[in-house]
């Protein structure tokens, strides 16, 4: 595959050597586990977690004799998938076999896609920033293919001295390896670029994006070149489980192959690993000898075929994705581009945000549920799925305030008692007495108090309007807080004789 | 009671039925003919006599409850490659010793279901890779027949050598065989026993020692056609654990027995007349075209173009296949494993001292015509002649034919050890020059007894039909039998 | 196109098979004997021709996600050379 060079240097991205400025390009390949009960060719569960070898199937374990039947739901998930990051899709793909030989790879080989994917080109569009001026920057990353492959299973080498333990639970499962283009010139674009694709598999729901429990990794490639030069050879970083990590491996993988090529040195094509501990990469301990993997079509599989009748229906039942979400919240609702991005960051966050903001004030939701409530999770190290505030009791204490049943302020308050105790916000106001006094006669009461408590006050404040505000807040106060403070401003100037 | 060997199945059930016998009576009269036998034939390399006496009884019990199966009770023999849950299943390898599935293959549990008998797992050629039984870990099978006033031990055929000798020396009723390039119909050939191999995907490949995944398929090798339909019957699924065993209903095969031949065309491929073909087969294909004539069959000349590149092709494509599926016998989950110091070293020695030396040859051969460079001049191109020879056929077919006929073997079978096989990979090969395009294309083929050669040893025909077409490879067959009549060599063990 | 001996132990690694010396040399005549004998396809013209995929022409079958298999440990690791707790066990894997 001939590279295509789709960006112009930008010197914003560049990094400085000692010899110069310098490149870095960067491509993924990211390993993506289907979100599937069972395995992509056998019937053992795909779940997570479970004692050595109980969710292995004599599929799994490529016992002789053994043969694959392909998981439709595995084939569904990939296509959409696919349609979520606008690719072609193609009605006809083949599974080949990968031949090799590892402990955790019982065939002897893994079921991939080589010449034939199920997916071909995409793109997906990266917002990268803010940078020093707050602003964001929109860089279009194309996806080259998305395949469906077999997991592998696990060595554990720590258990004993001289031998590793091998349990497939993870061998059979569904991956998806989606394949960038080398488009990406830092690490932030690598970043950002892994979280926008684990957004997009979250809203479609093909992929929980797990990188602790590895249902997501991403081998990262890396080179570097004098700016809009010709490539250089490039390292693969294997198996980076999170998505800080891609970022650090990066740059450190860039400056090592700076000081090599600036020390007169070459950078030998390798596969690397990124050492979380050291914050660097090193070379693979394993012999790497040459690979040949010998890919054919696997004879105990026929070509996967699908007609456009069902790609399509599956087109139409896919979810508003987060670009097209980020659109419309601004156009129809008015959100600034920055409090879009924020609501449409994770589903689940849109979700909540959508709720909260039917049939009301959609920019006031979006303050609440970005300052007050992601605030709030942030603070607490929760996800917006722990939250102990709902959608609904957010609603409520919004019809609170625009009912001016509750001031702005004691809504702050509102919501700190339903975040900490819960219950329904409404019911709270009217047994603790949180209710707004808009009962003049009330607020007129308490306002002859405080003049007639205060005739020195009242002089200054004749002779100095802007004095008027401490009676409001003293006001305020004796009511504690509940009092309109529009009424009370009123009544105050009018009782001083100062409007 | 040793006569109640010589009866076929289709007589055994019968007699089962009307109780004439019980099913242990079989039984045991086969284990017993197995306990004199065996030492001299090999044919078996695991007699299951507890098993299946237990099997026996319990078969006693559904025909006095009236609830036998189609094959209640019948002894069979089992090749080592299909997987029988907790009894040796190592595809005559050393790399699997020790191995027992915990898992039954879907053809064995098909045979179970209608009540058949285990009497043990047969020798075959390793991973079936062979067409002499003479790879096997466990020596060679020798064939129950030999040459008239010669003392010479023969070779049964290959790879299914076990059980065709089983067959043809009485030691089971029928027998459970494969065919990847000609396993079936050459040591029903070289044996004067009848085998066949349906159409791929016919029978479920689950839980059978994989050789070469889009070659392989399981059939029967029996005493008559008739015991080979019955068989077949039950050995066939549709098997939703295997993606290439096809969704069609199994017929009623016996129900093809004594159908007649008349009106049917039945081609003759000038291809399989090949250089330096003895006259003995010459006359064989011969006499089996005038039977079939007789029979009021008509015949026609037929051309398939591609036939002689079937068995290059299917030296790439086999091996190529094999190389991969027998990637998994490492050493780590089941049979051997020989020490090393790392895991690659433990991996080499495992495997170069639990593959014989032919399997080696065929790994080596597969791992380098898929290796960097050399996929697209020997994997794509053979499997692109694969795709001419199969269209050889279609047209055939297309223009009327309704089945072929040529001889199933270029030779009768030859002597164990014999040196020109032995210095030649090649020739050994050769052997399967008339069975691999059926195999090639995915077709039924059927190997019938068609009479004796010079030297007294069985000769066969092969009948090749269109797709799911067995039931006029078993009609067409019959009329051969009835002709050529039934051989059965004399017992010299 | 004939192997010469690096090519067969070349193949022989890649396939994980140890040879001696004298296997090496003994294969190789052997596979040059065999691809000596498969390059009678040379003859044959294939352009335009599909490689084969699959011998019977139908649509692949599918499994529903459902899970029907696992929790059988035991049998899994049954036949095992080496295991403990459920494990297989391999000589140390360096990464």
């Amino acid at each position: 595959m001939s590279i295509v060079d789709t960006r112009t240097p930008d010197p914003k991205r560049f990094i400085a050597g000692a010899t110069g400025d310098w490149e870095i390009i960067v491509g993924m390949e990211v390993h993506a586990q289907v979100v599937s009960k069972a395995k992509l060719f056998s019937g053992a569960s795909a779940e997570y977690g479970a004692d050595p070898n109980e969710h292995v199937s004599l599929v799994d374990a490529a016992m002789p004799g053994m043969l694959p039947v392909i998981n439709e739901e595995c084939v569904r998930q990939a296509i959409r998938t696919g349609l979520g990051l606008k690719a072609q899709i193609n009605p006809r793909s083949v599974f080949d076999r990968k031949n090799y030989f590892y402990p955790d790879l019982p065939q002897g080989y893994q079921i991939s896609q080589y010449k034939d994917p199920i997916v071909g080109e995409g793109k997906v569009i990266v917002s990268v920033g803010p940078d020093s001026k707050g602003e964001f920057e929109d860089v279009e990353v194309g996806i080259e293919r998305l395949h469906l492959e077999q997991d592998a299973g696990k060595s554990v080498h720590d258990q004993h001295a001289t031998m590793s333990y091998v349990d497939l639970n993870r061998s059979g499962v569904a991956l998806m390896e989606i394949v960038s283009k080398p488009d990406m010139r830092s690490a932030d674009e690598a970043r950002a670029f892994l979280t926008k694709l684990r957004t997009i598999l979250r809203y479609l729901g093909t992929c929980d994006g797990n990188m602790d429990e590895g249902s997501m990794r991403a081998d990262v490639n890396v080179s570097v070149r004098r700016p809009g030069g010709p490539f250089n050879t490039r390292c693969e970083i294997k198996n980076v489980n999170s998505i800080r990590f891609v970022g650090q491996a990066i740059e450190s993988e860039a400056r090592r192959q700076i000081a090599l090529i600036e020390d007169g040195g070459s950078v030998d094509q390798e596969t690397r690993l990124f050492d979380p501990v050291k914050g660097e990469t090193r070379a693979m301990r394993s012999k790497e000898e040459a690979h040949d993997y010998r890919y054919f079509p696997d004879p105990d599989l026929l070509p996967l075929e699908f007609d456009e009748a069902y790609v399509e229906a599956l087109a139409k039942d896919l979810p508003e994705l987060p670009d097209d979400k980020k659109t419309r919240l601004m156009q129809d609702a008015g959100l600034s581009a920055y409090d879009a991005s924020i609501l449409v960051s994770e589903r689940a966050i849109a979700d909540f945000f959508e709720k909260v903001a039917e049939g009301r004030d959609a920019k006031q939701a979006a303050n609440w549920v970005i300052n007050d409530l992601l605030g709030a999770l942030n603070k607490s190290g929760k996800g917006i799925d722990e939250t102990p505030v709902s959608a609904d009791q957010l609603g409520a204490i919004l019809d609170l305030i625009r009912a001016d049943t509750i001031s702005g302020k004691i809504a702050k308050d509102l919501f700190e008692i339903v975040w900490t105790e819960g219950g329904d916000p409404a019911e709270i106001v009217e047994r603790r007495g949180m209710k707004q006094v808009t009962d003049t006669s009330a607020i007129e009461t308490a306002v002859d108090q405080v003049i007639a408590a205060n005739p020195d006050k009242v002089e200054q404040a004749k002779a100095k309007p802007t004095l008027a505000g401490w009676f409001v807040g003293q006001v305020m106060k004796a009511t504690g807080g509940k009092a309109n403070p529009q009424a009370v401003n009123q009544i105050v100037k009018a009782r001083l004789g100062i409007e | 009671m040793s006569d109640l060997t010589s009866l076929t199945i289709a007589e055994a059930r019968d007699k089962l039925l009307g109780k004439e016998f019980s099913a242990l009576e079989l039984t045991d009269a086969y284990l017993s003919a197995i306990d004199r036998a065996n030492e001299a034939i090999n044919a078996y390399v695991v007699v299951t006599h507890d098993r299946a006496r237990e099997m026996a009884r319990a078969s006693d019990d559904r025909i006095a409850g009236g609830t036998a199966g189609a094959l209640e009770g019948i002894p069979l023999g089992i090749k080592d490659l299909f997987a029988t849950h907790g009894v040796h299943t190592q595809a005559a390898s050393h790399v699997l010793d020790g191995f027992q599935p915990r898992y039954e293959s879907t053809v064995t549990a098909n045979l179970w279901h209608d009540g058949a008998v285990m009497l043990g797992k047969l020798n075959m050629d390793e991973f079936a890779m062979g067409s002499s039984n003479e790879t096997s870990y466990y020596g060679p099978v020798k064939s129950p027949w030999r040459r008239k006033g010669s003392n010479l031990d023969l070779v049964p055929g290959g790879s299914s050598g076990g059980s065709a000798a089983a067959v043809a020396a009485r030691l089971c009723a029928g027998a459970t065989a494969t065919d990847t390039g000609g396993s079936i119909r050459q040591p029903a050939a070289f044996t004067g026993t009848v085998g066949i191999k349906p159409t791929y995907g016919r029978c479920s490949r689950w839980g059978i020692v994989a050789f070469a995944s889009s070659l392989d398929q399981a059939g029967p090798i029996a005493r008559d056609v008739r015991d080979a339909a019955i068989m077949l019957k039950s050995m066939a699924s549709v098997d939703d654990r295997d993606t290439t065993s096809v969704n069609r209903p199994v017929p009623d095969y016996e129900a093809a027995i004594g159908r007649s031949v008349k009106g049917l065309k039945i081609g003759v491929p000038k291809e399989y007349r090949v250089e330096g073909m003895p006259d003995e087969i010459e006359t064989l294909w011969q006499n089996g075209i005038a039977w079939l004539r007789d029979a009021g069959a008509e015949i026609v000349d037929v051309s398939l173009p591609h036939t002689m590149y079937a068995l290059p092709a299917y030296y790439i494509v086999a091996p190529a296949e094999a190389s991969s599926n027998l990637a998994r016998y490492d050493g780590v989950r089941y049979g051997l494993r020989v020490p090393g110091r790392d895991v690659i070293d433990m991996y080499e020695k495992t495997r170069a001292a639990g593959f014989g030396r032919e399997v080696k040859r065929r790994i080596l051969i597969g791992t380098y015509v898929l290796s960097a460079g050399y996929y697209d001049a020997y994997y794509l191109k053979a499997q692109k002649v694969r795709t001419l020879i199969k269209r050889d056929f279609e047209q055939v077919f297309a223009s009327g034919v309704d089945a072929l006929l040529t001889p199933a073997t270029p030779s009768a079978a030859f002597g164990i050890a014999d040196q020109d096989m032995a210095s030649d990979p090649v020739k050994m090969y050769l052997n399967d020059i008339f069975t691999v395009t059926v195999n090639m294309a995915g077709l039924p083929g059927i190997a019938v007894p068609g009479g004796l050669s010079q030297e007294g040893t069985p000769l066969g025909l092969q009948l090749i039909g269109r797709p799911f077409d067995e039931e006029t490879l078993f009609a067409a067959a019959h009329v051969v039998e009835q002709a050529a009549g039934r051989f059965e060599p004399t017992p010299w063990w | 196109m004939s192997v010469d001996i690096d090519t067969v132990r070349r193949v022989a690694r890649l396939a994980r098979i140890a040879v001696t010396e004298a296997e090496a040399e003994a294969m190789q005549g052997e596979l040059n004997a065999i691809l000596g004998f498969v390059q009678q396809l040379d003859e044959v013209d294939v352009s335009g021709v599909e490689p084969m995929t699959s011998v019977t022409p139908m649509t692949m079958k599918k499994r529903q996600d459902k899970v029907t298999s696992g929790n059988i440990a035991d049998d899994i690791v049954a036949n095992s050379p080496a295991t403990e707790d459920h494990f297989f066990m391999v000589p140390k894997v360096v990464e």
